[in-house]
């Protein structure tokens, strides 16, 4: 049970709750009584992910969250934008990681703010942990937040975390059905980034095939194709994302 | 695996319900848990028996109702049955659709004593 926003459907830090269940055989009395719940499962997680996304709202912060099986590039993406974007935008990362903080020290290796949440055995963030990674960032107005997720194409999907821009990353050393295979994923998302375009030569690997794939899941999907080693394809990731990058209004 | 932490708002959601009704125990739980949601039923099921051991749920009855997936075409206002959330109009072959059932992960209702 969390003090502050009065959550307990959080899964993956509270397993159980003790003291609530001492039901002693012959306290039945057999009455019954049917309650009409009719409540999402997730409804709790998507309050939250509200509230998350009113607070980035008043404070103008461009919220991503970044989602890849493991390996595709997040981090790599992440250290590279920082990078080649420091001094034109306010930016600060979220990490999500079942164990290390091994990505959260390369993000810190480039001076920019990071906070990493360990989930554990969690197999993805949810709203609830980004409302408190979030609490003690003191994000400034007008940044962007990238938020790492754990590497995973299946569970992130069905969690909103407040975010504007769901960034789904996929390399050419994957399979190039990943879309239909994770459709909710493809589904869900704003943009797709085809990473590792540099070893296209070596790889039985159909650009042409994953994009009409990934449109038959989402048409609306943006596809930027990229190599954050090579540095082919940055500057249009770039110019996506200085495009969403909003300018405060003046009222 | 997000089954489990699915499961464990589903005990969260039984509880709070619990302590509304000022009740004691759940004796039946009724769940709608569409198609095409993420939900792989294999990995709930393990999950549920992780997850409601010394909870309300514990004992409790689990009755699923699987919804099928239904979607109606934005383009030519078609209706039809999908098996998967990015299949096209069967009339159309448009890929703008709006899925109307299938998506639900929802605590139905609750059989409490
Ligand atoms: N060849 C090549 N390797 C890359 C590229 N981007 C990332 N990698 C490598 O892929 C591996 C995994 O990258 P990482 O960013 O840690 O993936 P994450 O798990 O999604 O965060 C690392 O060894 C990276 O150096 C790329 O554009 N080309
Ligand atoms: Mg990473
Ligand atoms: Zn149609």
């Amino acid at each position: 049970m969390c003090a502050t926003c009065g959550c307990d459907a959080n899964g993956t830090l509270t397993m159980h709750e003790p003291g609530h269940h001492h039901h002693h055989e012959h306290d039945h009395q057999h009455r019954q009584k049917i309650v009409e719940v009719e409540k999402d499962v997730l409804h709790e997680n998507n309050l939250l992910a509200e509230r998350n996304r009113g607070y980035f709202d008043a404070k103008n912060i461009l919220a991503m969250n970044l989602v890849s099986s493991p390996g595709s590039g997040k981090t790599t993406l992440l250290e590279k934008t920082l990078t080649d974007l420091k001094g034109t935008i306010e930016m600060a990362v979220i990490e999500g990681d079942q164990q290390t903080t091994n990505d959260a020290d390369r993000i810190h290796a480039t001076g920019t703010k990071v906070v990493q949440i360990n989930t554990g055995k969690g197999c993805h963030l949810d709203a609830h942990m980004v409302l408190h990674a979030v609490q003690g960032m003191k994000l400034k107005n007008d940044s962007v937040l990238f938020i790492e997720n754990v590497g995973n194409l299946v569970c992130p999907a069905m969690f909103d975390l407040g975010e504007k821009e769901r960034v789904v990353i996929i390399s050419v050393t994957e399979g190039d059905d990943k879309p239909l295979k994770y459709p909710d994923m493809f589904h869900s998302s704003t943009l797709c980034i085809i990473n590792k375009i540099d070893l296209l030569p070596y790889v039985p690997f159909d650009v042409e095939k994953v994009r009409a794939n990934a449109l038959q899941v989402n048409p609306q999907l943006k596809i930027i194709e990229l190599s954050c080693t090579g540095g082919q394809g940055l500057t249009d990731w770039y110019q996506w994302l200085q495009s969403k990058v909003l300018q405060p209004e003046t009222v | 695996m997000h089954e489990l932490s699915i499961v464990m708002s589903i005990v969260a959601i039984a509880q709070q319900e619990v302590q509304k009704a000022q009740a004691s125990i759940v004796d039946e739980i009724e769940m709608d848990i569409g198609c095409l949601s993420t939900i792989e039923m294999d990995a709930f099921e393990m999950a549920w028996k992780q997850g409601i051991k010394q909870t309300i749920l514990q004992h409790a009855a689990k009755k699923i109702n699987r919804l099928n997936g239904k979607a109606t075409c934005s383009d030519c206002g078609n209706i039809f049955a999908i098996q998967q959330v990015y299949e096209a109009c069967p009339n159309c072959g448009s890929h703008f659709i709006h899925i109307t059932q299938g998506k639900e992960l929802r605590v139905k209702s609750l059989l409490l004593s």
